[in-house]
This record gives structure tokens, C-alpha cells and sequence, in this order.
């Protein structure tokens, strides 16, 4: 398994939000991959868009379902992981780092305080 | 893998020799539309191909080669009787254009399905044209569609459960409509709370499956027809599930509007890889003006085709898929309304004794009784690093193709359930001594169950690969 990294930042839906500054990575858990299995198609949104919290931004597509991914937090996308294009599985194999999905500008820090810290998620997905 | 007919194919090995003499004379097709090489088909003996499709079919599962307990699918038994009166000439050798004087019988055949479906429905009028549920479901969002727009208003949103199957929300897309999910409470069913607070003035309908997806019969319907008709919209039942009702409840007093049947699933023609579906779409007399395709009425002795007077177009070709038709009106004549009521009672009964022998195997997060079908979770067996996929894959080894897995999505590691009333208590009793097999070898060698299937002509498949990495084989172009 993943370690679970101690300074992101952790949502109900499964994301996390790694924030340095005004600009945060956002991508799925571990515990997320693992549920979907096999991922075969990651839909990214284009630079530029405005991702508002708790909406749905990006699709995950494996081999049996379509997930949607939720935004931790509002703010603009000012890259995305177009790696991702030809080799989607990286987000199995590496969903904390290289396996990110976007790169966002925060329109408000203060979001991340209300998400849930590595502790509090993984007493919730009962690891 | 096995050669394909192309690459069995040796030139001036035919089986068949068209008779000598003139050719027919050439089609009236423009230059541009004629074929400019040859046909590309292949050569071979009658011998080889007779030995090739014996062998594929030796590959395949089916009905008749075991148990296929698929959730949702009711793969039940297909009778005999069906396929020949299927294959009775004046049925089989028509022609769909013929002129209504030549083909009566077929035109009788259609109205009296018609009427048997109206019948066990409780609805006014039926469509026999869709070729499939999902093309039913297709059909019962564009009449809502078209019905709202005739009474004032252009409805936009459809409510779905979240326990429904995926096609009601993609047949909603389909037509043009918005989808907004109801969530389920802790019995199962709709919760009744958020779907008063999500139905309102911009609802067209709501989808409901009844049983749903769990196997569970929604007891709330009445008051959720109340709450739907309030607002103003209409209520489509999702009739996958029909197997459990059948000759029981007619979902017409349930309150629906609208109905798909699944003549492939409930009224045993042949599903899958067997021959095309079937899903007639049945209306209240409010909607019946709107109904797709050609629909057979009487007239005295005589019977004609005609096209309802608001009808939303056609979604098939003629009268659909005619021979399955057939089919569905000789299975349901042969059990006849008490016998259809002994085979849906045969489904539940066969389901909640699964359901009893395995709960203590596995879990039933939804337990109590259930209708034609339960959903189980392979979640006990995660500790292993066990999954329900390799339970699934595990089952093909005994000879018993895999349920439905990981679905409704409701259900973590879902496992859904659904025998049919052609099984015998030891076909159910061979599948819950195999699911007990499995759940030892998760305890004892869980590497067995990820690495599996063991017997089966194919292994473990790389699906991930398999859904990337797309492979279409063209035959070759030289005759």
C-alpha cells in the first residue's frame, strides 16, 4: 500500500490536496484506486478551468465503472498531468505523486482546514 | 487463440457451388455504391465449418451447459417448443414489407401479444417495435418528453435511484433529458424524504425499477406514485425485474404511466449471444397516442398495421424483432396467467433460498426476504485480499458462470444474485457447496482465487489491456 503523505489533505469522495502556497495538487487516495481497480481512461479538465469544491471536475474511467472526481477545494486548473493520457494506470501504480491529476491555483486556503487530515481518512476507509 | 474461418480459408475449397448458368442480372446501384473487388469471404468444406463452430460453442457457457445465476439478466431456460414454432415457414419465411392481406397470421400474432402483455401489464396499449430494454427505456423518455410538451410545459429532468440500472440514466441523456439522483435509506429502497424534496416542477419523470436492483420490492410505491403525479410527472418502471411479478401485480395499479418488458429476460426468448432482445414499452391510455412504430389493430376479422396519430417516430425497423415475438406469445400461451403466477413464485422462491443457504457464507447487507433475486458482498473475504472478481473467476472452475459483480454500486464488492425459477434445488445446492469451496480457499489459499480461472479454455484476462489496446482484425480482401 501507499503511504498515506501526512500533509495532504484529505476529502469524503476520496481526493487529496497537496497545497504549497496559493497552489495545490489535487489527485485520488490509494484506498480510491484500489476500490476502482484497473483505471483505463483519466478525463482531465482543460487548463484554465474553475473547479468549484465538492463538484465534479475529471472522470476516472476502470475497467468495470466511471467515476467522477470531486474538487477538494475552489480554484482555477493551471496544469494538469497530461502523462496521464497515455499511461492512466500511473494512478494506480503512483496516486500520491506521480499519479496526480491536477495542479490548481486556491481562490480560498481556508477551504483545506475543513478537509480531513491522513488520520481522520484512514480511520474513515477503516485502514 | 483458435484460427478463424479467414485463416482456415484455402482458395477452391468451397463447400457450395452456386448452380452454372447466367448470372442474375446486375443490381441498379449507381458506380459509386458497386463493390469493386471481390467478396472477401472465405473457402472452406461444409465439414470445416461445421467443425469450427462445433468447437467455439464447446468454448462458451451457457444456459444449458450449467447454472448462470447473472443478476438482473434472468438467464432462465429458453424452451424448445419457443424455437420451433419460431421456425414454423409462415412465420420464419415472411417478409417484413409483405402487404398486411398476405401475412394476417404474423399481424394476429402481434395483436395477440399486444394483448397478453396489456393483460398481465394492466396497461392500454403496448409497442412491440423497441429491440431491447434499453431501447424501451429510450422510447418511455421521449414519450414523457413529447407528452409534457403537449400539456404545456418542457419538462427537463428525469429522477433515477441510485440503485438503478446504468442504462435508465444513459436512455435519459439519450432523449435529451437531465438525470438528478435519488439516494436509497437504509432499508434499500427510495427514500421517500429526498425524493419529495428533489420531484418538482421541472421533473418529467421518475424512473423507478420495481423489484430494484437489490432484489427488493418497493413498498413505498403507492405513496411514491402520489408524490410523483402531484408533481405533474409521470413514472416509468424499469421492468427488468418483471420475473418477480409476473401473473402476481400488474404495475399499471402500482401507478405507473409507462413500462418497458424484457421479453429476452422475463418471457424466456433467447438473451445475449442467443438472438436479438425484445422490449416492448406499454402506456396508460394518456400516452398510447405517442407509442413508436406500427401498431396491429383488429377490425373485425381483418387485421392492419397503422402508426399512432402523436408517435414519436420509429426505433426499429417494421414490427421489431418479429421472431422473437413469436417466441414470447408461445411461452406465455403454453404456461397460461396461473402458470406465469407459479413461475414468478418459483423465481422468489429459488432466490430467498439462496439467499438463506449463503448468508451465513457471505453477506447480505439487505437482508429479509427478497423477491426474484439478492445481492450479496464479498467484503468478508477482503481480509484475505480476496475480492469478489476472484470469487467470480473462481465460480467458472465448478461449471457455474459468475452472478452479476459490482453492481447495484451501492453495494461494496457486490455479488447480485439472481437463479430463475428453471433451476432444481440441486443445481442451487451444487452452487452454494462451490461458494463454500471458495470461501475455505480464501482462507487458505486466497492465491488460488486471484490467479483463477483454472479450467476454463482462457485465463485470467488483462481487461485493463483488453479495454486499451483495441484490436479489429480485417479479413483479408482476395476471394
Amino acid at each position: 500500500m501507499s503511504d498515506y503523505p501526512e500533509t495532504y489533505r484529505y476529502t469524503r469522495n476520496h481526493e487529496w490536496i497537496a497545497a504549497e502556497g496559493d497552489t495545490a495538487r489535487v489527485g485520488i487516495t490509494d484506498y480510491a484506486q484500489g476500490e476502482l481497480g484497473d483505471i483505463i481512461f483519466v478525463e482531465l479538465p482543460a487548463v484554465g478551468a474553475q473547479l468549484k469544491q465538492d463538484e465534479p471536475f475529471a472522470s476516472i474511467e476502470a475497467v468495470k465503472s466511471v467515476e467522477e472526481v470531486f474538487a477538494p477545494a475552489d480554484g482555477e486548473v493551471i496544469a494538469v498531468n497530461e502523462d496521464l493520457d497515455g499511461a492512466p494506470e500511473t494512478v494506480n501504480q503512483s496516486p500520491f505523486s506521480d499519479g496526480w491529476l491536477v495542479e490548481i491555483r486556491l481562490a480560498d486556503a481556508g477551504q483545506l482546514d475543513g478537509l480531513m487530515d491522513r488520520d481522520a481518512y484512514l480511520a474513515m476507509v477503516g485502514e | 487463440m483458435s484460427a478463424t474461418l479467414f485463416d482456415k480459408s484455402r482458395p477452391g475449397r468451397p463447400g457450395y457451388r452456386l448452380p452454372a448458368g447466367a448470372p442474375p442480372a446486375a443490381p441498379r446501384l449507381d458506380a459509386a455504391k458497386r463493390r469493386r473487388g471481390p467478396v472477401g469471404l472465405p473457402a472452406l468444406s461444409e465439414l470445416d465449418v461445421m467443425r469450427h463452430f462445433v468447437a467455439l460453442s464447446k468454448l462458451n457457457h451457457s444456459i444449458v451447459s450449467g447454472f448462470y445465476p447473472l443478476g438482473s439478466c434472468t438467464m432462465k431456460y429458453n424452451p424448445v417448443l419457443n424455437e420451433e414454432l419460431a421456425r414454423l415457414p409462415g412465420f420464419a419465411a415472411s417478409h417484413p414489407d409483405q402487404c398486411a392481406q398476405t401475412v394476417q397470421g404474423n399481424l394476429e400474432l402481434m395483436w395477440r401479444l399486444e394483448e397478453a402483455l396489456k393483460a398481465i401489464t394492466g396497461f392500454a396499449a403496448a409497442t412491440l417495435q423497441p429491440a431491447a430494454g434499453a431501447q424501451g427505456e429510450f422510447v418511455g423518455m421521449r414519450i414523457a418528453r413529447r407528452w409534457h410538451e403537449d400539456h404545456g410545459a418542457a419538462r427537463r429532468e428525469v429522477l433515477i435511484p441510485d440503485s438503478a440500472h446504468g442504462t435508465n440514466p444513459a436512455s435519459v441523456v439519450m432523449a435529451g433529458l437531465g438525470v438528478r439522483t435519488v439516494p436509497s435509506d437504509a432499508r434499500g429502497l427510495v427514500d421517500l424524504a429526498a425524493l419529495a424534496a428533489a420531484v418538482g416542477p421541472d421533473t418529467a419523470a421518475v424512473m423507478l425499477t420495481n423489484p430494484n436492483t437489490l432484489g427488493l420490492f418497493e413498498t413505498d410505491i403507492l405513496r411514491i406514485a402520489e408524490l410523483v403525479h402531484g408533481a405533474g410527472a409521470l413514472l416509468y418502471m424499469d421492468g427488468a425485474n418483471m420475473n418477480a411479478l409476473v401473473g402476481r401485480v400488474r404495475p399499471a395499479e402500482l401507478g405507473f404511466d409507462v413500462m418497458h418488458l424484457n421479453l429476452h429476460k422475463t418471457f424466456a426468448t433467447p438473451h445475449g449471444g442467443g438472438g436479438p432482445g425484445s422490449g416492448p414499452v406499454a402506456v396508460t391510455a394518456a400516452l398510447a397516442d405517442y407509442l413508436p412504430g406500427l401498431r396491429v389493430r383488429r377490425d373485425g376479422e381483418r387485421f392492419t398495421a397503422s402508426r399512432a396519430p402523436r408517435s414519436i417516430g420509429d426505433v426499429h425497423g417494421r414490427h421489431g424483432n418479429f421472431a422473437m415475438l413469436v417466441r414470447a406469445l408461445a411461452y406465455i400461451l403454453r404456461y397460461g396467467g396461473d402458470g406465469l403466477a407459479d413461475i414468478s413464485a418459483g423465481a422468489v422462491l429459488n432466490a430467498n433460498y439462496l439467499q438463506a443457504r449463503l448468508r451465513d457464507l457471505v453477506e447480505v447487507p439487505h437482508d429479509g426476504l427478497c423477491m426474484h433475486e439478492f445481492v450479496a458482498s464479498g467484503r468478508p473475504l477482503k481480509k484475505h485480499g480476496v475480492r469478489t472478481l476472484d470469487v467470480a473467476k473462481r465460480l467458472l472452475d465448478f461449471g457455474i458462470h459468475a452472478p452479476t459483480v459490482y453492481f447495484p454500486l451501492i453495494v461494496p464488492e457486490a455479488l447480485m444474485i439472481e437463479p430463475t425459477e428453471t433451476e432444481t434445488k440441486e443445481s442451487l445446492d451444487r452452487f452454494v457447496d462451490a461458494m463454500a469451496q471458495i470461501v475455505r480457499e480464501a482462507e487458505t489459499d486466497p492465491e488460488l482465487l486471484r490467479t483463477a480461472p483454472h479450467t476454463t479454455p482462457v485465463g485470467r484476462l488483462d481487461e485493463a489491456r483488453a479495454a486499451k489496446e483495441l484490436r479489429v482484425v480485417q479479413p483479408p480482401a482476395e476471394g
